[in-house]
Order: C-alpha cells, then sequence, then structure tokens
C-alpha cells in the first residue's frame, strides 16, 4: 500500500502535467475550479489520466464529488486499502 | 462606399515565422521544403513536405491552451500574435462589437483526429480525450482568437479547400464594406502533414514524387504535382477611416474581389480556367480597374499540370500575352499550405507592393510551350507594383481572387 504522502505527490504530478502547471504550483487543499482553473472538459480529462496512472475506475458521481486535490487524495487511499 | 485597407500582417511558414524572415526567403528566392521528418515516409510516393520545423506553441500561449489546441490552431495564433502587434491595435481602439475573425482552413484537426482514432482501435472509446471535438472542428482557430483578442462580432470558418483563406479575406472584406464590421482578422490556417492526409494527397496523385530540390516547380515542363505545406497567415483588415483615424500604418487596399464556382468536376479544374477567369475578371470590375493597370500576379501555381496550364489560359484570356505583367508562383519556395496558402501567399503580396519587389518562381527550368507568360523566373524583380492580384483556387470547383492597391 503506498502511503498517502506519495499518493499526493502522484496525483498532483498528474494533475500538473494536464492542466499545465508546475506540481508546485499545486497543494493538497488546491480546489479544481477556483484555485486551478479547471473547467468541466479538464476533469473529464483529468480523470482518464488518474484512471490511467492509478489503474482505477472513477464513476461519474465519485468525479462529481471532487473539489481539492486531497479529495482525490482520500478516494484513493481508501481503494488501495480495500 | 466604405473602403478596406490592410494595416497589419502575420505569418508562420516553412520559410519564415516572422514578416521579416518570410519576406527574406522570398526576396532571396530560398525554398523551405525539405525531407518529412516527422513520421516514416518510405511507403509514400511523395516524400517531402513544406514543414515549419521550429515552430513552438508555447511562445504564444501557455502550456496547457498548447496542449488542448490542435496545431492549425497554434498557428493560426501564432500569426494572429504577429498580425495583432503589427497593426498597433489596442481593445481600446475598436469596438470589439464590430470586430470579427472570418478565417480560412480547409481540413482542420486531422493530426488530431488520427491520434485519437488510434486511441480509439487500441484503447476502447472511454479513452477518448474530451478535447477531441474542440480541437478538432474547423471554426476553432477564429474561435480561439476571438477569445485572445476579444473580437466578439460576425465570426466564422469559411471551407473552400485551397481557396479557403482567399474567399475568407475576401467576404471579411465585404463585410467591413457593407457595415457589419469595422474591423476584421482574417486569413487561413492548416497544418495537415499527417500520415493519412499525405497518403489521401498522394493517392489523388496529386502530390509531386520529387526531391526537395525540385518538387515543387511551377509552370515548369516537368512539374508532376504539388508540394503539401503548413501554415498560417493573418491579416487585420479596417474600414479606411478608421484606419486613419488611428493613425494606422497601411499596406495597402483590397479593392476588388472575385468569386466563382467551375460547375465542372470534384477535383479537376475546367478545361480553359473559365471558373478561373471569371473569378479574376470580377474583381477587376469590382475595382474598376483595366487589365492593363495590373502590375504583377501572385498566382496559386500550385505545381500540378492541370492547375498551372488552365491558370494560365485563364490569365491569358483575361490580360492577353503581356509579357510586362510579371507572375509568380511562391509556392515554388513555401510549398502549397492548402487552406491558408491564400493568406500566405497574399501577406507575399502585400509585402512585395511595399518593397516594390516581385519575388521569383523557383525551380524553373524547362518551359513549358503551353504556359508561356512572364513567371519572374528564378529571380525576383525590383519593380513599382500599383495593382496585384492573388489567385486561389479549390477542389469543389472554387475559385476566389483578390485585387490589392498600393496607397
Amino acid at each position: 500500500m503506498e502511503k498517502t504522502s506519495t499518493i499526493q505527490e502522484k496525483v498532483i504530478s498528474v494533475v500538473a502535467d494536464s492542466l499545465g502547471m508546475e506540481a508546485g504550483e499545486i497543494s493538497g487543499n488546491s480546489r479544481f475550479i477556483e484555485d486551478l482553473g479547471a473547467d468541466s472538459l479538464d476533469l473529464v480529462d483529468l480523470v482518464m489520466e488518474l484512471e490511467d496512472k492509478f489503474e482505477i475506475q472513477i464513476s461519474d458521481s465519485q468525479t462529481s464529488s471532487f473539489r481539492t486535490i486531497d479529495d482525490v487524495v482520500k478516494f484513493i487511499s481508501t481503494l488501495e486499502e480495500k | 462606399m466604405r473602403r478596406v485597407v490592410v494595416t497589419g500582417m502575420g505569418v508562420i511558414s516553412s520559410i519564415g515565422s516572422s514578416l521579416t524572415e518570410f519576406w527574406e526567403s522570398l526576396k532571396s528566392g530560398t525554398p523551405g521544403i525539405d525531407w518529412i521528418s516527422t513520421f516514416d515516409v518510405s511507403e509514400y510516393g511523395a516524400k517531402v513536405a513544406g514543414q515549419v520545423k521550429d515552430f513552438d506553441p508555447t511562445r504564444y500561449m501557455d502550456r496547457k491552451d498548447a496542449k488542448r489546441n490542435a496545431r492549425f490552431v497554434q498557428m493560426a495564433v501564432a500569426s494572429a500574435s504577429e498580425a495583432y502587434d503589427d497593426s498597433g491595435l489596442e481593445n481600446s481602439l475598436m469596438n470589439s462589437e464590430r470586430a470579427g475573425v472570418i478565417y480560412g482552413v480547409g481540413l482542420g484537426g486531422m493530426d488530431v483526429i488520427e491520434d485519437q482514432h488510434s486511441v480509439l482501435m487500441n484503447k476502447g472509446p472511454s479513452r477518448i480525450s474530451p478535447f477531441l471535438i474542440p480541437m478538432t472542428i474547423a471554426n476553432m482557430a477564429p474561435g480561439l482568437l476571438a477569445i485572445r483578442f476579444n473580437f466578439k462580432g460576425t465570426n466564422f470558418t469559411l471551407s473552400t479547400a485551397c481557396a479557403s483563406a482567399t474567399n475568407a479575406i475576401g467576404e471579411a472584406t465585404r463585410l467591413i464594406r457593407g457595415g457589419i464590421l469595422d474591423i476584421a482578422m482574417t486569413g487561413g490556417s492548416e497544418a495537415t502533414i499527417t500520415p493519412l492526409a499525405l497518403a489521401g494527397f498522394s493517392n489523388m496523385n496529386a502530390l509531386s514524387r520529387g526531391t526537395p530540390d525540385t518538387a515543387s516547380r511551377p509552370f515548369d515542363r516537368e512539374r508532376d504535382g504539388f508540394v503539401m505545406a503548413e501554415g498560417s497567415a493573418t491579416l487585420i483588415i479596417e474600414e479606411y477611416e478608421h484606419a486613419l483615424k488611428r493613425g494606422a500604418m497601411i499596406y495597402g487596399e483590397v479593392v476588388g474581389y472575385g468569386s466563382t464556382d467551375d460547375a465542372f468536376h470534384i477535383t479537376s479544374p475546367e478545361e480553359y480556367g473559365d471558373g478561373a477567369y471569371r473569378a479574376m475578371k470580377m474583381a477587376l470590375e469590382e475595382a474598376g480597374v483595366d487589365p492593363v493597370e495590373v502590375d504583377y500576379i501572385n498566382a496559386h501555381g500550385t505545381s500540378t499540370p492541370l492547375n498551372d496550364l488552365t491558370e494560365t489560359r485563364a490569365i491569358k484570356r483575361l490580360y492577353g500575352n503581356r509579357q510586362d505583367l510579371n507572375i509568380s508562383s511562391t509556392k515554388s519556395m513555401a510549398g502549397h499550405a492548402l487552406g491558408a496558402a491564400g493568406a500566405i501567399e497574399a501577406v507575399a503580396t502585400l509585402l512585395s507592393m511595399k518593397n516594390s519587389f516581385v519575388p521569383p518562381t523557383i525551380n524553373y527550368s524547362s518551359p513549358d510551350p503551353e504556359c508561356d507568360l512572364n513567371y519572374t523566373p528564378n529571380f525576383g524583380v525590383e519593380k513599382d507594383l500599383h495593382y496585384a492580384q492573388k489567385n486561389s483556387f479549390g477542389f469543389g470547383g472554387h475559385n476566389a481572387s483578390l485585387l490589392f492597391k498600393k496607397l
């Protein structure tokens, strides 16, 4: 099982790459829409990237509950604990 | 009548990615055609193209926008950025609701379609990018330019294959003349040096199978097809009084536009160039200019056996055998950028007027007895240009012609 901090690092790197930002500009508290400027298409693209990188499935309802980076980190950590 | 002038230009092409570089190449007859380097062409008949090798979209937009836009849109932003800077425009100097973007694109995001089709075949529909559609649609070039430059008026892409950009400039001119717009960004963009597009054009026998140094040889007896190129050019055109009021630099006036169709065949031009002749004549008539007053024609001159012959016939019907009329095909240097070609060549035409210099048709070595006009072979000539005409013709039988006047 990966540590939460490792997962957070990996999520931030996926998000940075997808949104064309530097990892240093993103933290666990960053909100996708308000802070990172993501729009609805960015979020779909981002979820696909996360699914590929972590080899997981993320449902649409799950996606709509993600507001911050740490929401995603928490979701992935829970999956990996199972 | 409201008059329309050109007050800014920008260009991205195989022979230069700025007005300065582009003009230096045109003036010195330096070609931009080379072996295709972006994918394996060993199984293709045509192996050369006019690529924009050093194009870096992040010079013109942030990484996110670069990732979210197809190459033809990136290039449109690049040429429009140069044109906007060149025009000296600022938002405070215009009514953005009367500023439009009318752009020519022949195909659009072929690169993205091909890439995403492989994803579909290999990974299934759930992996298709949500950006596939916005990246591919041909109207995203003017769509993004509206966002970038806050042009809120009439906005569309016009698609008439290789005549697209010339039609776009003509239609934009009409919108300004008609009082709908005061100012327009117009021109074209195309970036389809891709495996699928190359195979498609190649199997039509439309492309030259030659080597980089001689493949594009318009009007030469040995010509065997065009050389595909990519690029974009943007012109800022403006109502004359509007331009004067803000003290804009003026390259020239768009005094005439003609637009016709052959109504003949899906891809072949009509044998005697009747549609081309009518478009050229219409442009002159609109301007009230007699053929003897025209000093230069920047020809469509694709280097295909049929185009160069029928275009020559059309020119002779309108102008007779005038050897003092300079004609040149700058595609001999830059290649044929399809939907963007008319814009790149309109920029060439206006720079020729500004610099009083006719760029050459290079790679011209064997005269064709049926193409016997003055094509300005191999070396450019210094000459004052009062009126210059720009032709473009496209699959679908489209013919478009513009007439520019030096002010």
